[in-house]
Formats: C-alpha cells, sequence, structure tokens
C-alpha cells in the first residue's frame, strides 16, 4: 500500500474503535452457534447413519468437513457486509469518500484503503473462527493457519466487485436482494454444508463459476490435506480473478461517482 | 500573484453544458464570491476549482498547477468547504479534525495538536469529546470550516457556506470567515444569499445559466446594473400588473413581481409623493437602497431566492 492509502484505512479503523466490541463478540458467537448445532447436533446423526469412513466426506468427521467450509462461507458473509453499507454511506450517509478526495489523496488511495481494510476484518473474523474450531478439537492439521489468509481471498473475492457494484447505487435496496438472492443460495449450496456431488450434475457448472465453491474447496482442502497442491493453486487463481477484477472495475466505478 | 485563473472554462454533462466557457482571475488575498441561483453553474465551477470535476475544456490553473495532472498537489494547498458537510456523525468532533488531518499527512501527535487549536477558533472546545450527530447545523459548520483549516491552505473554497443555517449561525460562520481573510487566506465562495456576497466578496461574478452574466466589486455592480433607491408598492397579488404601465412615466425600469412591483428611482421618497398623488392605493410603500438582488433581477429577469 502507498503511504496515502494507508491514511484512508486509519479513518476506517478510527471508526471500528467504535464498534469492535460488538464484532469482536459476533465473530465469536457465530460459529460456536453454526459449529454447535450443525457440526455436533446434526453431525452426530450424519456420522451415526454414514460413518466417519465415508468418501463423500472425505473420511472425516461431519464436524470436521463442515469446519473449514463454514470459515470460507463466514468470510463470504464478512467480505459482502463489508462492502455494502459501508461503501454505499461513504458515497451517501457519511460521504467520507467525498471528504478524503478533497483531500490530496486519489480514488486509488481511497479504493485501496478501503479495501485494505475489509482485508483486515475478513482477517479477524477468519482468525476468531480459527480459534474456535481450536476449541472445538476439530483442526485436522496446521494447514488451517493457511486457512486464514485463504479465507481473506475468499472474502475479498466478493468485497471487491461488490464495492464496484454498490458504487453504481443511489439507494440501499439492491443489498437485500443480493443477500437474498446471491449470497445465501451461495452459502446453502456452494458445498459447505455437503459436497455438490449430492447435486444434480447438471448444477456443477453453477458452483464452478462463483467464487465461495473455490473458497470453500481451497480452505477444506489446506484444512484436510487430501487435495493436491495444484488444484489448491487453482480455486486460489480462480479468487485472485475474483478480487482482481472488482478492485479494476471498482476503480471505474468509484471515478465515476466521484470525479464527475 | 493569480491564485486561480481560467479562460473559456466550460464543463459539460452529457447535452447539458453546467458552465459556458468562462474567464476568471482571483488574486491572491482575495474574497471572491460566485453568485447566482440554482443550476447556475457555480457548484460546477467551485469542483472544477477543486480538482475533483474533470474540465470538459478550456484552461483553468489553480495556484499556478493543472487540475488535470496535479489534483493531489493542488488539494493539499486547498481547503474544502463543500456544499453537504462529509462530517462523520459517529466520531467525536475532535477524532472528526484528526482523520481528517492524517489525510494530509499531518503525523497523529501534531494533528492533535492542530485540532485543539482550531476547534478554539471555531469556538466548539467544549464539544471536542461528544459526538458530531447532536451538534446543530451551525456547530456542524463550524466544525466543517476548522476541519478545511487542517493544512493551513492558501485558498478556502467554500460552496453555499451557511445555506440552511439560522441568522445567529450565519454571523458565527462570516466572522470566522472575516479572520481568515484578514490573515491573507483567499476566500472563493458560492452563494445564493446577496447579503452573504455583500458582506464577504470583495469581488463577484453573477452567474446565469452557466456564464458570467456581470463582475465587479458588490458596490460597483450595483451602480452599474441598477438605480440608487428602490420604492417597492405592494398590491394585493395580480393587481400590479394592470397597474404597472400607468406608472411608466415615474421611473425609467418597473419589475412586476407577484405580489409587489419595484420601481427604480434616483430618489424613492420624492417618487413615493408621486405615487400618492395618483391616487392608488399600494397596500404598502416601502424605500429601500438598491441590492445584489436588484442588480439579478435587472441582469437575469429573475429573482435569486425564490
Amino acid at each position: 500500500m502507498t503511504s496515502a492509502a494507508v491514511r484512508s484505512y486509519g479513518y476506517w479503523a478510527t471508526t471500528y474503535k467504535k464498534t469492535w466490541r460488538g464484532s469482536v463478540t459476533a465473530g465469536f458467537v457465530n460459529p460456536l452457534l453454526y459449529l454447535a448445532s450443525l457440526g455436533v447436533g446434526l453431525g452426530s446423526l450424519v456420522d451415526k447413519h454414514q460413518g466417519s469412513s465415508s468418501s463423500t466426506l472425505s473420511h472425516v468427521s461431519y464436524l470436521a468437513f463442515l469446519a473449514p467450509g463454514l470459515l470460507a462461507s463466514t468470510a463470504m458473509q464478512t467480505g459482502t457486509g463489508e462492502s455494502t453499507w459501508p461503501v454505499m454511506a461513504s458515497f451517501t450517509w457519511t460521504r467520507q469518500y467525498h471528504a478524503m478526495l478533497a483531500t490530496p489523496l486519489r480514488v486509488a488511495d481511497i479504493v485501496a484503503g478501503h479495501v485494505a481494510w475489509i482485508a483486515t476484518r475478513i482477517f479477524g473474523t477468519a482468525a476468531i473462527f480459527t480459534g474456535v474450531l481450536a476449541v472445538f478439537g476439530t483442526i485436522k492439521s496446521p494447514g488451517i493457519l493457511l486457512a486464514i489468509p485463504a479465507a481473506v481471498l475468499v472474502g475479498l473475492s466478493f468485497a471487491t466487485p461488490i464495492m464496484a457494484f454498490a458504487a453504481t447505487q443511489e439507494t440501499d435496496n439492491a443489498f437485500a436482494i443480493l443477500n437474498r438472492f446471491i449470497v445465501l443460495p451461495l452459502f446453502l449450496f456452494s458445498g459447505t454444508f455437503f459436497p455438490i456431488s449430492q447435486l444434480p450434475t447438471w448444477t456443477h457448472p453453477i458452483a464452478y463459476v462463483t467464487p465461495l465453491w473455490h473458497g470453500v474447496q481451497l480452505c477444506r482442502g489446506l484444512d484436510l490435506g487430501h487435495v493436491s497442491a495444484g488444484s489448491l493453486l487453482g480455486h486460489a487463481a480462480v479468487l485472485l480473478a475474483f478480487t482482481t477484477v472488482g478492485i479494476v472495475v471498482a476503480l471505474r466505478t468509484y471515478r465515476t461517482r466521484l470525479e464527475t | 500573484m493569480t491564485d486561480i485563473r481560467a479562460r473559456g472554462l466550460t464543463k459539460r454533462f452529457g447535452p447539458l453544458t453546467a458552465v459556458d466557457g468562462i474567464d476568471l482571475d482571483v488574486a491572491h488575498g482575495e474574497a471572491f464570491g460566485f453568485l447566482g441561483p440554482n443550476g447556475a453553474g457555480k457548484s460546477s465551477t467551485m469542483r472544477m476549482i477543486a480538482t475533483t470535476s474533470p474540465v470538459t475544456s478550456g484552461e483553468l490553473r489553480v495556484l499556478g498547477q493543472d487540475p488535470a495532472t496535479h489534483g493531489p498537489e493542488i488539494r493539499a494547498r486547498l481547503g474544502v468547504i463543500p456544499q453537504q458537510d462529509t462530517l462523520d456523525m459517529e466520531l467525536s468532533v475532535r477524532d472528526n479534525v484528526i482523520v481528517y488531518a492524517r489525510y494530509f499527512d499531518i503525523p497523529r501527535a501534531e494533528a492533535g495538536e492542530i485540532a485543539d487549536r482550531l476547534l478554539e477558533f471555531v469556538q466548539l472546545t467544549e464539544r471536542a469529546k461528544d459526538r458530531v450527530e447532536p451538534l446543530s447545523g451551525g456547530m456542524k459548520r463550524r466544525l466543517t470550516i476548522a476541519r478545511s483549516l487542517v493544512n493551513d491552505p492558501d485558498v478556502l473554497l467554500l460552496d453555499e457556506p451557511t445555506t440552511g443555517l439560522d441568522p445567529q449561525a450565519r454571523h458565527a460562520v462570516w466572522d470566522r470567515l472575516y479572520r481568515l481573510k484578514a490573515q491573507g487566506v483567499t476566500l472563493v465562495l458560492t452563494t445564493h444569499y446577496m447579503d452573504e456576497a455583500e458582506q464577504l466578496c470583495d469581488r463577484l461574478v453573477v452567474m446565469d445559466g452557466g456564464r458570467i452574466a456581470a463582475q465587479g466589486s458588490p458596490r460597483e455592480l450595483i451602480a452599474q446594473h441598477s438605480t440608487p433607491e428602490v420604492l417597492e408598492l405592494r398590491f394585493a397579488p395580480g393587481e400590479g400588473e394592470a397597474i404597472a404601465p400607468t406608472l411608466a412615466d415615474l421611473s425609467e425600469r418597473i419589475e412586476v413581481l407577484p405580489d409587489r412591483l419595484l420601481l427604480y428611482v434616483p430618489d424613492g421618497e420624492v417618487t413615493a409623493e408621486e405615487v400618492a398623488s395618483r391616487d392608488l392605493k399600494p397596500l404598502s410603500t416601502l424605500v429601500r437602497r438598491s441590492t445584489l438582488e436588484d442588480v439579478f433581477l435587472h441582469l437575469t429577469g429573475r429573482q435569486l431566492v425564490d
């Protein structure tokens, strides 16, 4: 990051000092609830029925299968949350982007600072999540530590395209639709809760073109260690592509919005 | 030294020409105003000067530099007070200034000292630790002024600095601006309040439809484009139009407004007596001096604030 981008990042860090308690608490409670109800509760049924030797679940308990998938999904949700309303607010409500642009900061610094902040938030959420996993004793390998930066990439692969989109919106109406018709279906059907091999074959290409499936595969692969390095790199490359395209388009839409 | 120089400065948004080839020279230390109604092109001009709106055509130099190539360098020496406040409502008054100072790469410790000094200047020291949200409109405006001064700017751009404020709050803002002017800061402001333009500006341009309709000091503009006095005759709505032609011999120029007639004359009292002798019964009669409002009405045929 340039020093100018660091300065715009400082704004986000300052505002976070007001809200960090709530956000950190939510960071603990959310995975706790999911892992307890689905991982332990539902998972005991699955394991009894299927046996943890099932190749469908990569030969691990359901809880161990679910955990890295949930990590990726949580990263997606953090990335989405941080790139919708906060972006809208900075254009329309607090107008903080306009404030920044009245100073030596450039649009590129403004975008870079905000993306870096969102990455920080996803990192924090993913780190807390991993801590909760350790408590549940589901961590399969030190690879989970690599899953944290992987989760940051998953979150950014959603955040940067959504930032680009949010910059074109006058109201927040579209965000509810985005959550209901994109984020929620991806959460349910991208392999977090069950492998997509359980779905009809024709649905598989849909998973392949959405970032969350790649994110789940990447995080799970790093945790369980059952996937080749080549395919891990492939998944990471897809996520990186979404992130990069998102940044490039965001630079355009931000300029259109701020420099007219 | 010229702080702002424009030649044939033009801004188009698609088919709409917001600023239509204007020429400007603003000298250092001058208080320069853009007066005009909404949509006259004032804010578009200001945003080009603030380097956040690309120039469509023509030449613009701010502090000797081209906004297209030296935006960040120019902005480092500008203070901007936008039409809509850009304060963070959740942060404290002091943090709003510090965060903004950091954008200028002012070290954190120094930013704190600057914030304390500027909050003193705008009389917000007691509110330094409070959140911004509950502050009054006038206090928020003063905070915006404090924030715009963090980089000790050479030029202060004020887009409608007191719109929406009550009279007391407006005077508090004006008072701060006089002090800055006395310190040699160049003030460039837009307003649609003629009293604000008269109070603050050494020189101003009247803008209408993207063009400069007239320019000069407030006194020069009044001398050139109006008479020393104005006689206002108030009639019931609609009556004035029929009466106006019967008074044509008393005044070179009569403006017909919905509720009154304005007679532009050298001596209002004399004309008022003439009107009284004609057995007309205006609801009320008022003699006043010409203002920039009259200049604007004369130049454009329209009122500034309607």
